[in-house]
């Protein structure tokens, strides 16, 4: 039986535009374009990386988000993702790491799956325990934060460059993967895969479609709640010389005077 | 006051910087109590030191999961003391990558929402209150778990610890591990070594190179400066996607965020992933020579030049000041 292969990609507001936050202090995702989280494409090249090796498998890839989010699944799907499913559903608005965990491990289990790939974290959110949530909810092992990842037969065997030792990593599938922005470049949409990927199935799914009431998410139903959302204020403008020779000396005056040394 | 559990980082027999932050912090919201994990025969010497930090109690368990399968035992452990404890005032942990992991498996098991890099912790009136930085360090957030034990990962660095001087009883704890917790084996685990340096997320200064280092070699310079200070060296994406510097030494997005009193930057542009690493510095200066930087707009001092000509100068210059 052919791999099933889940990637759970996020559609994201450009980092390098001027993200904010809207009046109910969640993610303004209108006044900044958004794209695929740029750590989400390196799920979907593991994904496909894998999918080559075993030369039997199946690429689906799932997103939770607003109607704008089909653009990280056509990204994703002209880098040669073979399906699409999107979650999409007025009431997700709001919902936290914990609800989206939810949403996420109902869709996985009615697309069917043999492994899920994730990336190490949104560039949005930055809170990098999806994976985890997901592993847990599913009950299946968590072989997370990999940038080394392989599947043989049944097992999917990785490398994690933790805080405090390098180590190696097995389980049996079915499981869930995260992987670094270590593991390797994303390729490049060509062409022909951005012309094909206009022809790839992409399935629509509710909150209903899941079987998720609508208290059980959004922002009623999150478990954690932001009570305030201030822009930092901007750093005072320091003070810039010019090295005209004694720039190092300067700079220890500066120091210095500023109790370093 | 209710006990506040503090998940143990513990490596080589000693308990890591952050945990004690954790345990200063802990006192704000309640009373600490110390979980420690698989510490072996280290345990009674890591308990002491807690105590020294304020822990009241210390639940220690070892048992060979700890090291032997991926985060799950830990999750166990800590469901079994946190229900054991009755309801919890809250439950802290490292924001490291695993210890997001465990907080966030945790928190689901608990029926608990979960906070994430929290940078600062303080008593509210609906419970703890986390200080968090969004979009880069850009927006400063205040967050609460609405539902639940708040279960709350705080980075390092998010305060001084502070020595307050509790029992520090140790309780022996027989963790009854479920099916899951030999999901993931650890099949090798080699530890990282030691430069001798200080940690790059606990050091008090910060001494990064860049792209504009120019080669491997180019990082003698940009030690030579941190070691003069007694400071962290760390690296951009760039540097470190070149092969000059390791991957455990990138500042950024996706790799450490650093919060240190004194941030120096050398030949580093200030990419937004870059700035997310180590926006909220104390002081920032940077050593760059395109004027146009836009390190430039953090710095509190700026050197515009050839980092080969300013930061040995400095070196020496801090050198010869420090006699
Ligand atoms: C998803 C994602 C995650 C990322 N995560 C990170 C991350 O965690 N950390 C990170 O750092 N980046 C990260 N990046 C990359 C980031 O966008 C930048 O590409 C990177 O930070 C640039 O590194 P740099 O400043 O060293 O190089 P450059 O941008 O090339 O800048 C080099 C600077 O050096 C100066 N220079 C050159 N020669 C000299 C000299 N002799 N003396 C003085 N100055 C000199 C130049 O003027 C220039 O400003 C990420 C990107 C993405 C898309
Ligand atoms: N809304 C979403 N839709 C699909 N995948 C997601 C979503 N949010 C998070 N993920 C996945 O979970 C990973 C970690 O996200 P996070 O825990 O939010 O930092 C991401 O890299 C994605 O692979």
């Amino acid at each position: 039986m052919s791999l099933r292969i889940v990637v759970c990609v996020k559609y994201v507001p450009d980092a390098t535009g001027d993200r904010r936050f809207a009046d109910d202090n969640t993610t303004d995702r209108d006044s900044v374009d958004g794209l695929l989280s740029e750590l989400d494409e390196y799920g979907v090249e593991q994904a496909l990386k894998i999918a080559e090796a075993s030369g039997d498998a199946e690429v689906t890839v799932l997103t939770v988000g607003p109607d704008d989010a089909k653009d990280a699944l056509r990204k994703a799907l002209s880098m040669g993702a073979d399906k699409a499913v999107h979650v999409n559903d007025d009431d997700i608005h709001g919902t936290d790491v914990i609800g989206t965990s939810a949403i996420l491990a109902k869709a996985i289990e009615k697309t069917g799956y043999d492994l899920v790939v994730c990336g190490m974290a949104s560039t949005d959110g930055t809170m990098g325990i999806i994976p985890a949530l997901l592993a847990e909810r599913l009950g299946v092992p968590q072989v997370t934060l990999l940038s080394e990842v392989s599947v043989d037969g049944g097992t999917v065997k990785g490398r994690r460059d933790g805080d405090a030792a390098t180590e190696l990593l097995e389980a049996s599938l079915p499981a869930v993967v995260s992987v670094t922005d270590q593991s390797g470049e994303a390729r490049y949409p060509s062409f022909k895969g951005i012309m094909a990927a206009k022809k790839k199935p992409v399935e629509s799914l509710d909150l209903d479609d899941l079987g998720i009431e609508a208290d059980e998410v959004g922002l009623a139903g999150a478990w954690t709640a932001v009570d305030s959302a201030t822009a930092r204020p901007a750093r005072t403008a320091g003070t810039i010389v010019k090295d005209e020779g004694e720039g190092g000396k300067q700079l220890a005056e500066f120091l210095a005077s500023q109790k370093f040394i | 006051m209710g006990e506040v559990l503090v998940l143990v980082d513990h490596v080589d027999g000693a308990v890591r910087k952050p945990t004690l932050e954790l345990l200063t912090l802990a006192r704000r919201i309640g009373e600490p109590s110390a979980v420690l994990l698989g510490a072996g025969s280290a345990a009674a010497d890591i308990a002491a030191k807690l105590g020294e930090y304020g822990a009241a109690k210390v639940y220690a368990a070892d048992a060979a999961e700890f090291a032997d399968y991926l985060v799950v035992p830990k999750v166990d452990a800590l469901e079994q003391i946190a229900k054991a404890a009755g309801e919890p005032a809250a439950v802290l942990v490292t924001s490291s990558g695993e210890g997001k992991e465990i907080a966030a498996r945790l928190a689901l098991r608990l029926g608990s929402g979960v906070i994430t890099d929290a940078v600062d912790l303080n008593a509210g009136d609906s419970g703890p209150v986390a200080t968090q930085s969004a979009f880069a360090a850009s927006f400063t957030t205040l967050s609460r778990v609405s539902r639940g034990v708040p279960v709350i990962t705080v980075k390092p660095n998010a305060t001084s610890p502070e020595a307050s001087v509790a029992a520090g009883a140790v309780e022996g704890v027989e963790v009854v591990f479920g099916a899951t917790a030999t999901g993931t084996k650890v099949t090798s685990r080699t530890p990282r070594v030691s430069t001798g340096r200080p940690e790059l997320t606990e050091a008090a200064i910060v001494v990064s190179g860049g792209r504009g280092v120019g080669a491997a070699e180019g990082f003698g310079v940009v030690e030579e400066l941190a070691d003069s200070l007694g400071a962290a060296v760390g690296a951009s994406r760039a540097a470190v996607d070149a092969g000059w510097y390791p991957h455990s030494n990138q500042v950024g997005q996706t790799g450490k965020q650093v919060s240190p009193q004194l941030y120096i930057a050398n030949g580093i542009s200030g990419a937004i992933q870059h700035r997310a690493g180590m926006q909220t510095s104390k002081t920032i200066v940077a050593v760059n020579k395109d004027a146009e930087a836009p390190i430039f707009e953090l710095a509190d001092y700026g050197v515009v030049g050839d980092l080969f000509n300013v930061v040995p100068q400095l070196t020496a210059e801090v050198k010869a000041r420090k006699g």
